[in-house]
């Protein structure tokens, strides 16, 4: 197990490594005008050159890059453009927002799509089953960015409209102004993530849950007499959670750097609208420092799985 | 007197019944996919979409409007410049800048169908070619290949591409490119899969002693094996792909201004969406149709191909 484990791990550092390698290539040998953009309109081509020294962009690639990893191991992402802040303050600053917005999604999203998945199986081509899979189907079929603006419309502002004056528009509550504020300002923005990601679960749901109640050991539950209730979620959801418990890491370490449009609309400061807003102003070291994070996140994720199966399947670690 | 092969079939005929005729998988998938009413139906949905945007300039001429002509009449904006709402002249309403909302997002269609089949395509290509040859030749090559496949899986996709296009500047054929580039590796890794047991069968024996090259046993023995699920992932795939399109285009990174796209369309409406709800819903509408119509039609082809899998609309 630790042997995997070291395996693993190695291999997680290795695939980092190679998407720091390219993330810097292409941002910082693109061409690009930012000492331009800073120097101001009627700028000389010294203050120009002067710019570019100061930021660094006159030493030759590999060596900005040196300088980036043996930073980036010392824990400085650089400092940004524009404010000379530290990437790590700017990053630390939007992470709770992003990981509030995720968290908290992600425990919707689960509760819909377990339920949802566990009611198709249960009933399967039920009238439940086909209105819940229908369900599923059309918000999947839903851009995140489209149905963030429906809520916004009916539940932000008919709601308004008729006097229910419930939900913010947009912005972010930290949680000091009280867990109450900090949750309305979060529920549209996680409904918005949920309700498109639960889709998934349903389906996984429904056919892991499939599969597990044909299985022989459910049968002996039932010939055991216990109640119907107990069968299902004792003996069936339990070992019908694996492949569900897998594909949420997997979502949760993608969500770091997938929740940019949820945030772009709802005006949430958080990881993703920070590299939005970086992109416009060409923020170099912000952008890169933030994919790499949001990168290593899926790179963690993902071994964090696969440790969890093959603590489950022993199969697993031979390969 | 010598008994033909009819004599045959008919003495058979007498004895069992009706002569069974053999079918292959192709033909057996397709009948299914025949007998789906809700794949029909959406599939009726899809071609009267690509109908409509092959017609796009018909409902120019009817409307008498241009996609990106603007108009500053009272019809079609208020004394105060917001977008006026669906009258007779604008069916679907006009946009911030005096636009007719039906005939841009009919014109709309075109982008999200062009950047779907072509994207998809893309993705497609690449994924079988490396999936095909890291699952075939495996050794070095394979082990290369599924590295390039943990790292292409491992970049925030939407992050890195709102980068890229943003260095590149927002072109059709960038938008194509981003996505087959960051998309292959999910098909190559399901094609490398299939591959790996694929090459062990006797079929790639017997034609290994025949003496086909490697490359004949990849592209005419192996690839027809993994054909069916490539199309079912195809399909799958043309939906997620027109929703990433639009997506990118609502970050405004998609075509330029003024080419009309749905992402783009409802990005602008954003901020209007109080006061000119018309203007998103049109697009947004059109764009959760086209999506849905190809899910579904998705889901039914791969109902089809292997009847055991697990679908989201149960028949």
């Amino acid at each position: 197990m630790i042997r995997f484990l070291i395996r693993r791990i190695l291999l997680g550092i290795l695939v980092l490594w190679l998407i720091t390698m390219a993330v810097f290539g292409l941002f910082f040998v693109a061409p690009n005008n930012v000492a331009r953009t800073m120097a101001g309109r009627q700028a000389t081509p010294q203050t120009v050159e002067l710019i570019r020294e100061r930021l660094g962009l006159d030493q030759p690639v590999w060596k900005q890059y040196l300088d980036f990893i043996w930073k980036a191991l010392h824990g400085n992402l650089g400092y940004d453009y524009y404010y000379q802040l530290p990437v790590t303050h700017i990053m630390a600053q939007a992470l709770p927002i992003t990981l509030s917005l995720a968290l908290g999604a992600s425990v919707i999203w689960l509760i819909i799509g377990v339920t949802n998945g566990v009611l198709s199986a249960v009933y399967p081509r039920s009238f439940i089953d086909r209105g819940l899979t229908a369900f599923a189907l059309f918000f999947y079929s839903f851009p995140s960015f489209l149905l963030g603006l429906v809520l916004l419309y009916f539940i932000y502002y008919k709601l308004t409209l008729s006097g229910l004056r419930w939900f913010p528009p947009g912005g972010y509550a930290p949680l000091s102004q009280g867990p109450g504020q900090w949750a309305l300002h979060m529920i549209l923005p996680w409904l918005t993530l949920a309700l498109v990601l639960a889709a998934t679960y349903t389906r996984l749901t429904r056919s892991s849950m499939l599969d597990v109640l044909g299985e022989d050991y459910v049968r002996t539950a039932r010939s055991k007499g216990l109640s119907e209730r107990r069968v299902v979620l004792r003996h069936g959801l339990r070992s019908a959670l694996t492949p569900v418990v897998t594909q949420f890491g997997i979502d949760l370490g993608q969500l770091i750097g997938g929740v940019v449009v949820t945030e772009t609309v709802f005006s949430l400061p958080g990881l993703g609208k920070t590299v939005i807003d970086a992109i416009t102003r060409q923020d170099l070291p912000v952008i890169v420092g933030i994919v790499i994070f949001a990168s290593a996140a899926v790179v963690t994720a993902n071994i964090l799985v696969d440790v969890a199966y093959a603590l489950l399947d022993p199969r697993v670690r031979l390969h | 007197m010598s008994i033909g092969t009819s004599d045959v079939a008919a003495a058979h005929e007498e004895v069992a019944g009706p002569v069974i005729e053999g079918r292959s998988p192709w033909a057996l998938a397709f009948a299914r996919l025949r007998r789906d009413k809700v794949a029909m139906l959406s599939l009726a949905i899809i071609i009267v979409i690509v109908v409509v945007a092959l017609l796009a300039p018909l409902f120019s001429a009817i409307t008498g409007h241009g996609p990106n002509e603007q108009y500053h009449t009272a019809n079609a904006l208020s004394p105060g410049g917001l977008p006026r709402g669906p009258s007779g002249e604008f069916w679907w309403g006009t946009d911030d800048l005096g636009r007719d909302v039906l005939v841009r997002t009919v014109y709309g269609a075109r982008i999200s169908l062009l950047v779907g089949v072509l994207a998809t395509a893309l993705t497609v290509a690449i994924g079988v070619v490396l999936g095909l040859t890291a699952g075939f030749l495996g050794g070095l090559v394979d082990t290369l290949l599924t590295r390039l496949i943990d790292v292409v899986l491992s970049v925030p996709f939407i992050l890195v591409a709102v980068a890229l296009v943003s260095i590149t500047g927002p072109s059709l054929s960038i938008t194509v490119l981003v996505i087959g580039f960051f998309s292959w590796a999910s098909v190559a890794r399901i094609v490398r899969g299939q591959v790996l047991s694929l090459r062990e069968r006797e079929f790639v024996e017997a034609a290994r002693s025949l003496g086909s090259s490697d490359r004949r046993i990849m592209f005419v023995d192996i690839l027809p094996n993994v054909l069916s699920q490539v199309i079912v992932y195809t399909t799958l795939l043309i939906p997620v792909v027109i929703v990433v399109q639009a997506t990118l285009s609502f970050l405004g990174l998609g075509l330029p201004p003024p080419t009309a796209d749905w992402g783009g369309m409802i990005s602008e409406a954003q901020s209007y969406y109080t006061v000119a709800p018309w203007f998103i819903a049109f697009p947004g509408a059109a764009l959760v149709i086209t999506t849905l119509a190809f899910n579904l039609f998705g889901d039914g082809v791969a109902d089809a191909f292997d009847p055991r899998t697990d679908r989201l609309i149960s028949q």
